[in-house]
């Protein structure tokens, strides 16, 4: 079971609270986990990627085991502690004040 | 006794405003989607209950909600804006090629039959229509690949398609307007396109009277009299009574010709409102005064309305979509400002009454008469 932490608006938009769950087939890449979160919750599309281009949206990134993943392509395997669900995937969006 | 139902959008969420025929006590339910830009929300003319809303933020895009029930519930519907085929380039600010790339969603337009059809204005400037009521969406693409659009370039706020008239009297005729292409009309649903921007003078783009380029910032019609359009555009308030095939000037005797909306009477199609701005580079009503101003000749001859807005100390500016009129008698008049008030007025702009006053930001205000 995968565990990710999702910003407050997306929760909003996903009417969940707290952590999602996902069960995700090994080997559990962080293409993986993001495919089968849309899929679970189809109004996040696009809101974590781009629906076209499939890019990671600019100001959100990537984090597991306080190591970022932003940059790294959709077919990275993420650590066992994360495929275990001893370790949250993060979604982090960039603060900004206004 | 008839209701009034406003729609709201604002820079952190949507509200909705109701208020029965009287149109003196308001109820105000939101924030909906707070936190949230909220460019626009409307309901369709064929069904009154069935709102769409664009919902958009820099971190997470665009989102497309529905409501079945007057906004008290919503569905997050599809939100692929993907165009059609090569999106090849507009010009950027500097002149250079940009490619076109999908920011959001300015402006929702439902038909006037079908509640599951509506029309979405994008930046950058396309045309987007559903048949399933928001589910899915399908690029018209021949606005986008006219063959001037390769010139086109955007505004400061983007480059926006955000207004869509869609003609009650010719069948397939639609009106579109874009900052800072100018103005179109399609006469086959949407097919083909033309600029219809004769007779606009911008000095500002190196041919003031090109075919486009220009900086329009709303236009309007009246249902009865699809043929005359009025125009606020960048300066100059301007009207066609030939589709668009041409345009004359009719600011008249406005204390400036720079604003951002426009809106016509529901029963006098010669009487139009604006909300005159400073300038171009100074984006408040001049010396502190909000003044509506209206005319009753279409144009020409405009008279202030003073009455129950700040005569002094007012810095807020009017925004493109940000006034809407009803269908009551006397026709009903409101916009909103960036300032967060929301103005009424139940008796065509003679006296005015702040619905709200402290709301974020307004970008957008609709108005709809509840059964």
């Amino acid at each position: 079971m995968i565990r990710v932490v999702l910003p407050a608006h997306l929760r909003t938009l996903a009417r969940v609270d707290g952590e999602v769950k996902l069960e995700v087939e090994p080997p559990v890449t962080f293409g993986a986990v993001l495919d089968a979160l849309e899929a679970a919750y189809p109004m996040l599309r696009g809101t974590i990627r781009d629906q076209v281009t499939r890019r990671r949206r600019a100001f959100l990134r990537f984090f597991v085991c306080g190591e970022d993943l932003s940059h790294e392509p959709a077919g990275t395997v993420l650590p066992e502690a994360v495929a275990a669900g001893d370790e949250p995937f993060l979604v982090i969006g960039a603060m900004a004040g206004g | 006794m008839s209701g009034i139902r406003l729609l709201v959008g604002t820079r952190k969420g949507a509200f909705i405003l109701t208020s029965d025929g009287t149109r003196k006590a308001w109820d105000v339910s939101g924030p909906h989607f707070g936190g949230w830009e909220i460019y626009h929300l409307k309901a369709s003319p064929a069904d009154p209950n069935r709102l769409y809303a664009s919902q958009s933020s820099g971190w997470f895009g665009q989102v497309i909600q529905r409501s079945s029930d007057g906004g008290r519930t919503w569905e997050t519907m599809g939100n692929k804006f993907a165009y059609e085929g090569a999106t090849g380039t507009h010009l950027w600010y500097d002149g250079t090629p940009h490619p076109w790339e999908f920011a959001r969603v300015w402006h929702l337009e439902p038909s006037l039959t079908d509640p599951d059809t509506v029309y979405a204005g994008v930046e950058d400037a396309a045309l987007f229509r559903s048949t399933d009521g928001g589910q899915t969406w399908s690029e018209l693409p021949g606005l986008r690949t006219h063959p001037s659009a390769g010139v086109w370039q955007p505004g400061a706020g983007g480059m926006c398609l955000h207004t869509i008239l869609l003609d009650p009297a010719t069948p397939g005729r639609m009106f579109i307007a874009i900052s800072a292409a100018g103005a179109f009309r399609s006469d086959d649903g949407g097919a083909t396109w033309r600029p219809i921007n004769r007779g606009l003078r911008s000095e500002q783009i190196p041919n003031p009277t090109a075919e486009v380029g220009h900086c329009v910032h709303r236009i309007a019609l009246h249902r009865s009299r699809p043929g005359t359009l009025f125009m606020q555009k960048h300066w100059d308030v301007m009207r066609s009574d030939d589709a668009g095939e041409t345009w004359r000037e009719v600011s008249g005797n406005l204390p400036t010709d720079f604003g951002f909306p426009i809106d016509v009477h529901a029963h006098e199609p010669e009487t139009i409102y604006v909300v005159p701005i400073k300038s171009d580079s100074e984006h408040y009503p001049p010396e502190g005064r909000l003044r509506v101003y209206r005319s009753r000749t279409g144009g020409n001859e405009w008279e202030a309305l003073t009455k129950g807005l700040p005569q002094r100390d007012c810095y807020v500016n009017v925004l493109r979509d940000a006034m809407a009129v009803d269908s009551l008698d006397p026709c009903g008049v409101y916009f909103g400002t960036t300032g967060g008030q929301v103005y009424a007025s139940a008796d065509a702009g003679e006296s005015w009454t702040a619905v709200v006053q402290h709301l974020p930001s307004v970008v957008s205000v609709e108005a709809q008469v509840l059964p």
